[in-house]
């Protein structure tokens, strides 16, 4: 067993140990560790990004526009002005005599060309350190150019999900306003706060809004999860039951029979072959992982590892109660704990983002993404197929039975 | 349209940059410093940077990419840098244990300016360093240069730091190879090899970002250089220097601390360009050309013969770095095609020159740039007044590819959506093999698919 740092003792867990469960959370990583956390600006960048008829342009040196560059999925029914990389490419000279006039002259360039209904300025942390007042020339260019143009300081239409939902919601007879931020549009944003309810997956950054819209405008909100059959449904009759209208959950209950009848003998197969297989998760915020635990539990599988970068408090005393006995939960994990964790665990999945799918194929073991890099929808009753698959795909590939693993039956981690 | 936002009109920018064709210089700090055996990188800065450096070098190597941040926080911005640096080198050496941890800034540690000799003398000092164990630095401020900057810097830095001028003098030459894949940095090892001559190279990522599966996950790999073999580099008869925007500052640095005789050479992509790579190893190594490589290149050769029709006149427009661009034009120049629209982020001293010695000027319409505002953008509005043959850069250019209906082929850093690059080289001969074949392959497929029926060729 690899020693845990000192520091992170208190950040990993194992459901059923003796010590009482206080998980260390929401704490800054260990100066020297290989965290798997991104920042600030990289969050904010990719809750917005699918704004598409917005202009987003990023108020730094170079890099912090090329590695967001279309980075995820964020795909557009209409306008692609989102898929365009614009950045003040902040110069050395730049840096000593402050950006803001830079920045005034890239938007007035860009808002001239492109004509957009908004725009956002992305600060990344070195503008907040030679101290460029952004929120001054927002409001400049705005007054000038009569658009809004917001500072952002510092989840989703990945593969095409809110277009799922959305069909979910038309067949009950209750309408989409706005939804932010998957193919968002201004004007609908602009619209939401006309909202009845606000319905918010996604745990930390829209909850956040949601709270917002609540105190402001005092539109309630029910926090939801689309992932996997027993969410789904349970999100469809949370929304239905809050209009308190018997048609809409008469038609609610006859989709999600409907949905349930076409999802189950598909699921039935795979179950079949993942039953008594191991997974582990990692995943950025924590609320994912409720719904794969769930999901996982569906296909007959365990669920032995579990951990989020920016979990909370709750968020993990959530997944304690969720979990078996030994199950380890951990906090801002790193690569070397995970290979650890994967090997210790006997893995035979391994759900993650882009920097741990390699690590998880070096080992052997098979991979799902549940980040940036989806290809096919998660979400919904067919998402829930399509994650069947994939898993199934992944697992059962015969690749597995050359790697060394399968033929010795250990995994190792070599330092 | 993905990029219908993209006009023909020229405007001319100031303050803007729109799809560029670079990133910052850490991320090659990284990558070089991941060619040093046993070798953690570690970026000095917050810890957003060093994800998204390993992020794409991950989804460029499909590899594990293991890196150490020093976490800033708001604080840190105040305060600098120093206690997270020397708690990092710390955790560093008790966690993961390398030989050498190779420091890179970032633009927030060099505003704040922490001046990182000082902290890493101050870390050796106080025993934080374990026996037989280092840590080395370069500068790399995201706001100068690009990622091509930041490679050349972390290079120099395994020279400034390690190259011993009282080493033991030997017939070995240094190859320093510049910016590319595994792939190529085996393909050169291998032809000296054939040579017979001895050679250490630095950096080296072969056997580290195209590991084989072994069931293991090694978090440092069997290959890099070692350290032993950069302080004997100061005792080599000669440093051979590929690209001259990645490889000087190491080769210059190593003649002025070791008295280490440089030559610099383009990349040896192409004939011509391998031809001068194999005739300066020949003379200054003393050895004569093996038939094995002889051969290569005659079947090279060979191929570009019973080929040349296909390519003749074919405009191309290639977006990269100022290495491969320029080897690339010259490359393409010999197949009789015509590099018209050549574009690279990375600010580039005699960028045009070095374009006209490696082309002779056979294409006088070329339009060429080099730094500030030369990025995608532009090119692709160059493209819209008038169009390519083929297209040739990293992934980025799929979305010009895809809304002009030009043939494209993946050459460059980033490649996010195919592999291949980790494994096949395009240096050397049968580098430049695989390059015509692509080429080609682009070239002949568009022509099945659009063919009409009647002029639809089993033969071509």
């Amino acid at each position: 067993m690899v020693d845990i740092l000192r520091e992170r003792e208190r950040q990993v867990y194992r459901k059923g140990q003796e010590t009482s469960f206080q998980l260390d959370c929401e704490k800054q990583s260990v100066a020297g560790s290989v965290s798997q956390r991104a920042c600030v600006f990289c969050g904010s960048r990719v809750v917005l990004y699918p704004i598409a008829d917005a202009l987003h342009i990023v108020h730094g040196p170079i890099g912090c526009a090329s590695y967001t560059w279309d980075i995820r999925g964020a795909l557009s029914s209409g306008p692609e002005l989102h898929r365009l990389s614009f950045s003040t490419d902040m110069q050395e000279m730049d840096i000593v005599r402050g950006g803001e006039k830079k920045l005034y002259a890239a938007l007035c360039e860009l808002i001239d060309e492109h004509h957009p209904k908004a725009a956002f300025v992305y600060a990344t942390c070195i503008v907040g350190v030679i101290g460029d007042d952004v929120g001054a020339v927002c409001k400049r260019v705005s007054m000038e150019k009569g658009i809004p143009v917001l500072p952002v300081h510092s989840d989703f239409n990945l593969a095409g999900e809110t277009w799922i939902i959305r069909d979910y919601y038309a067949r009950m007879g209750v309408q989409v306003v706005s939804c932010i931020t998957g193919d968002g549009r201004i004007d609908e944003i602009r619209r939401a706060h006309g909202a009845a309810l606000n319905v918010v997956q996604c745990s930390g950054s829209m909850t956040h809004l949601a709270k917002n819209l609540k105190d402001k405008y005092g539109i309630p909100f029910i926090r939801v999860s689309y992932f996997g059959l027993e969410d789904m449904s349970k999100s469809l009759y949370d929304v239905a039951r809050h209009f308190g209208n018997k048609e809409v959950m008469q038609r609610t209950q006859s989709i999600v029979r409907e949905e349930l009848d076409r999802a189950m003998p598909l699921l039935a197969e795979y179950r079949r072959a993942l039953s008594g297989k191991r997974a582990a998760i990692y995943v950025g915020g924590a609320f994912k992982a409720f719904s794969l635990v769930s999901a996982l539990r569906l296909l007959g599988m365990k669920t032995v590892m579990v951990g989020s970068q920016t979990g909370n408090k709750e968020d993990y005393e959530q997944l304690r109660e969720l979990c078996d006995e030994g199950t380890i939960i951990a906090d801002d994990s790193n690569p070397l704990e995970l290979s650890t964790f994967l090997e210790e665990k006997e893995v035979d999945v391994f759900i993650g983002g882009v920097k741990e799918r390699p690590i998880a194929y070096k080992l052997g073991i098979g991979f799902c993404d549940h980040n940036h890099e989806r290809k096919e929808a998660l979400a919904g009753f067919e998402g829930m197929v399509n994650f069947a698959r994939e898993v199934y795909g992944s697992v059962m590939s015969p690749v597995w039975q050359l790697t060394p693993r399968k033929r010795a039956g250990t995994l190792e981690v070599v330092r | 349209m993905l990029l219908r936002h993209t006009t023909d009109e020229v405007l001319e920018r100031t303050a803007l940059t729109v799809n560029p064709a670079k990133t910052c210089q850490p991320i090659g700090a990284m990558y070089a410093a991941l060619g040093l055996h046993g070798c953690l990188p570690h970026s000095h800065g917050s810890q957003g940077c060093c994800s998204y450096h390993r992020s794409t070098l991950t989804r460029h190597y499909k590899e594990p990419v293991m890196a150490a941040t020093s976490s800033f926080t708001e604080g840190t911005s105040v305060f600098g840098g120093q206690a997270n640096l020397l708690q990092a080198i710390e955790t560093i050496f008790t966690v993961y244990n390398p030989d050498v941890i190779a420091v890179h800034t970032t633009c927030l540690s060099e505003t704040i300016g922490d001046d990182l000799v000082q902290i890493i003398a101050k870390a050796v000092g106080d025993s934080k360093v374990p026996e037989g164990k280092h840590v080395i630095h370069c500068n790399t401020p995201s706001y100068v240069g690009s990622h091509v900057t930041g490679f050349s810097s972390m290079t120099k830095a395994f020279v400034t730091y390690f190259a011993d001028p009282n080493a033991e003098k030997s017939k070995q030459i240094n190859v320093i190879p510049g910016w590319v894949e595994p792939s190529d940095m085996r393909e050169l090892k291998c032809l000296a090899h054939k040579m017979g001559i001895d050679i250490v190279m630095y950096p080296d990522t072969s056997d580290v970002l195209d590991a084989p599966q072994t069931g293991k996950h090694e978090f440092y790999p069997k290959g890099g250089t070692t350290v032993e073999q950069i302080r004997s580099s100061g005792g080599s008869a000669a440093t051979l220097g590929l690209g001259l925007s990645a490889s000087t500052a190491a080769v210059d640095a190593l003649t002025a601390k070791c008295g280490v005789a440089g030559t610099m050479l383009e990349l040896p992509i192409g004939l011509q360009a391998t031809d001068r790579f194999i005739d300066t190893l020949r003379t200054t190594a003393g050895v004569s050309v093996p038939d094995a490589i002889t051969d290569e290149r005659g079947r090279l050769l060979d191929m570009i013969s019973d080929m040349h029709q296909y390519v003749h006149g074919k405009r191309v427009a290639l977006f990269g770095d100022p290495d491969q661009l320029i080897s690339l034009s010259e490359f393409l120049t010999l197949l009789d095609m015509k590099p018209v629209y050549v574009v690279t982020g990375t600010p580039t001293p005699q960028f045009e020159q070095r374009f006209m010695d490696a082309t002779g000027g056979n294409t006088p319409e070329a339009k060429i740039r080099a730094g500030a505002q030369a990025d995608m953008y532009l090119m692709h509005q160059w493209i819209k007044q008038e169009s390519v043959d083929l297209l040739i850069g990293n992934t980025y250019g799929k979305y010009i590819a895809r809304d002009e209906n030009i043939p494209f082929v993946r050459h460059g850093f980033p490649i996010l959506d195919r592999v291949g690059h980790s494994y096949f080289p395009t240096v050397g001969y049968d580098g430049a093999m695989r390059l015509l074949e692509k080429i080609l392959g682009v070239f002949m497929d568009r022509q099945d698919r659009d063919a009409p029926e009647e002029s639809f060729e089993l033969t071509m």
